[in-house]
């Protein structure tokens, strides 16, 4: 399939009433505002297991969540379903879990990654993004847009 | 010096938010002490104080990511309270119960097909690794499609009535903001009927498993209680407007058709020191006696009927199992889901029939008020959300009861029945009696939902302390 052909899902989360927790939905909110081609935008407080169907009817899905621990200003792996380990809670549905999910139910073949953006406050209630956070979401969403533009993956 | 030890699982799993049981043992391994901690959110009613009345309704979403669609319209019943409308237009009441009974159709599908079914198709014993929605998705595909995509149909339908899953904005003040389109309604209704089937046939599954192992979950965290919902005038089940009913064990009214307006008189909150979250209880009985359960059990219970065929038939055959008194059995609380579940696409499906959707009528006003409550049936049980608003608009008072709150002291008591009845006196504790735990506060449906998550903040654990608090051993529960 040629690359521009691909269809792609970015699915941020996270809950923006609590400060650095809102980086995933931050994101989605400022590429959905691109109207790239071929890219499909969804956020939500977590992820949910309807996602692994929304997942299926696309070639690419790229996770985006805020981090307490990863390396600044963001990482952004592959995922694979193979990792998943079945410690689901409806609060907490991991992404890889949604991706087993869609690979065991839906037959899905599409390609996964993680971006993890780091944060640091999340206790905070009805707080915004800290100045961190914010200068962490700036440098991802440059790598972000390149990628969904070019596709690739 | 005493031997105590104190067994830690945290958080327990598949429920929403986090819990924390700790359960302590004396020198013989024999129970003590059995308690549900709550890690709840709390400082939100006073956030809320200095906003103006119209924000709360798409405010209080922001509590929880879990059941944003509850808080949303029982924030905006007390609201209509404020603002006067004492009569929502046809059009804005029916949305508003599509809304719910979306709400009420995924919450329920969620919790049978994806948390609770790994405990009844693979055994409260089998091993973790397989008994979990991942397991479930691997031996009963078909199975776990259906959750998926029940869940899937009842999010699409909040979403066209609350305009957004994130902060929706659809009940306001005195209404709703958008009706339905003919479009929004025939995406539906193409849907409607393999819905019906699927909630059919997971009545079945709840319905067979309890009735096949009714000897072995009878007693399972069972005890007698007292029961409280709302209910609609004729007595029939309404699961977003009515008035209050209470009755006792052997389902004699304690109070019946109170206006939850004056809900202070009837019911009251103890504070204990070992717990964040308050412990209601019926005025007139007293906090020691008084406390009840709410949610699906609670409100088949309560009820005389309910105004929807094939649920009716359920409610029947479930009532039958104890001779039309109380069920009082909590494992019970999976079939009463799943009556709801069909209860509610039945509703769903009356609903998009109804032309009052498409309505262009959709907000009311009448004389300003200063103090407002608004109360609905969550999918977890009752929900009350009281107001006062001063003269410049401003909340200057929030009180909030979640449906977990009122389930407080019952989940407490199954849990001590369980750890009483399975782990006390065991030489080895293994991670099927800790589950069992786990099982009987699953029945309830609670959220403890900390409104928060990020990669890294879930850790999954059980510990096993002495007296003095030191650890002897830990594991982590994939």
């Amino acid at each position: 399939m040629a690359k521009k052909n691909k269809k792609v899902l970015l699915l941020g989360f996270g809950n923006p009433a609590r400060a650095d927790d809102g980086l995933g939905p931050a994101v989605a909110e400022r590429i959905e505002k691109l109207n790239l081609p071929g890219v499909t935008v969804d956020s939500d407080y977590q992820l949910t297991i309807e996602d692994s169907a929304a997942v299926a009817e696309n070639d690419v899905v790229i996770f985006a969540d805020a981090s307490v621990n990863c390396a600044e200003p963001f990482t952004f792996e592959p995922l694979l379903a193979a990792n998943a380990t079945g410690s689901f809670s409806s609060h907490s549905v991991e992404p890889v879990e949604v991706l087993t999910l869609a690979e065991s139910l839906f037959k899905s073949k599409a390609k996964a990654f993680m971006l993890c953006i780091r944060g640091y406050e999340f206790d905070t209630f009805d707080a915004p993004l800290t100045e961190k956070a914010k200068k962490n979401l700036e440098k991802a969403l440059i790598f972000l847009e390149e990628l969904l533009i070019t596709k690739n993956f | 010096m005493s031997a105590n030890k104190r067994v830690i699982i945290e958080p327990v799993t598949r429920v929403e938010g986090h819990g924390k049981v700790s359960i302590l043992l004396d020198e013989n391994n024999k129970v003590t002490q059995a308690r549900l901690h709550i890690v709840e959110f709390r400082g939100f009613e006073r956030f809320i104080q200095g906003r103006p009345y119209w924000e709360v309704p798409v405010l209080v979403q922001r509590l929880c990511g879990i059941c944003p669609v509850s808080h949303h319209l029982a924030a905006a019943k007390a609201m209509d309270v404020i603002v006067g409308a004492d009569k929502l237009t046809p059009t804005a009441e029916k949305m508003r119960r599509l809304m719910h009974y979306g709400q009420m159709f995924q919450s329920h599908a969620l919790h049978f097909f994806h948390l609770v079914s790994p405990d009844l198709l693979f055994g409260f014993d089998a091993d973790p690794k397989i008994r979990n929605v991942i397991g479930v998705a691997i031996k009963f595909p078909d199975l776990a499609v259906q959750g998926v995509m029940m869940r899937k149909f009842g999010q699409e339908i909040i979403k066209a009535t609350a305009g957004k899953k994130i902060h929706g904005t659809g009940a306001i003040p005195g209404g709703i903001n958008k009706n339905l389109s003919i479009a929004e309604r025939d995406f539906f209704l193409k849907d409607l009927k393999q819905m019906q089937d699927w909630a059919r046939g997971a009545l079945k599954i709840a319905k067979d498993y309890t009735v096949e192992n009714l000897k072995k979950i009878a007693s399972f965290g069972s005890f007698d209680s007292n029961h409280l919902s709302l209910i609609r005038k004729d007595g029939a089940m309404d699961l977003y407007h009515g008035g209050l009913r209470a009755i006792d064990a052997q389902g004699k009214k304690i109070f019946d058709h109170i206006d939850y307006s004056d809900y202070t008189d009837y019911i009251a909150e103890e504070v204990k020191s070992w717990s964040y979250m308050k412990f209601p209880f019926i005025k007139s009985i007293g906090a020691e006696k008084g406390w009840y359960r709410v949610g699906p059990l609670a409100r088949i219970n309560t009820c005389d009927f309910i105004d929807t065929p094939e649920a009716e038939a359920a409610r029947k055959e479930f009532m039958a199992v104890t001779n039309g008194k109380p069920n009082n059995i909590t494992m019970a609380y999976h079939w009463a889901r799943m009556i709801e579940l069909v209860h509610s696409i039945e509703k769903i499906g009356e609903l998009l029939n109804d032309k009052d959707l498409q309505g262009k009528d959709l907000v009311v006003k009448g004389k300003r008020r200063n103090e407002g409550v608004g109360l609905i049936e969550a999918p977890r049980g009752t929900l009350f959300h009281h107001y006062k608003v001063n003269d410049d608009d401003q909340i200057v008072m929030a009180n909030l009861i979640v449906s977990t709150t009122h389930n407080n002291e019952p989940m407490n008591r199954a849990v001590a029945k369980v750890a009483d009845e399975y782990i006390s006196g065991v030489p080895k504790i293994t991670e099927g009696l800790l589950n069992r735990v786990e099982v009987a506060i699953r029945a309830y449906d609670p959220c403890l939902s900390c409104a928060t998550h990020a990669m890294g903040k879930m850790p999954l654990k059980i510990t096993l302390y002495d007296y003095q608090g030191n650890e002897i051993t830990s594991r982590t529960k994939d």
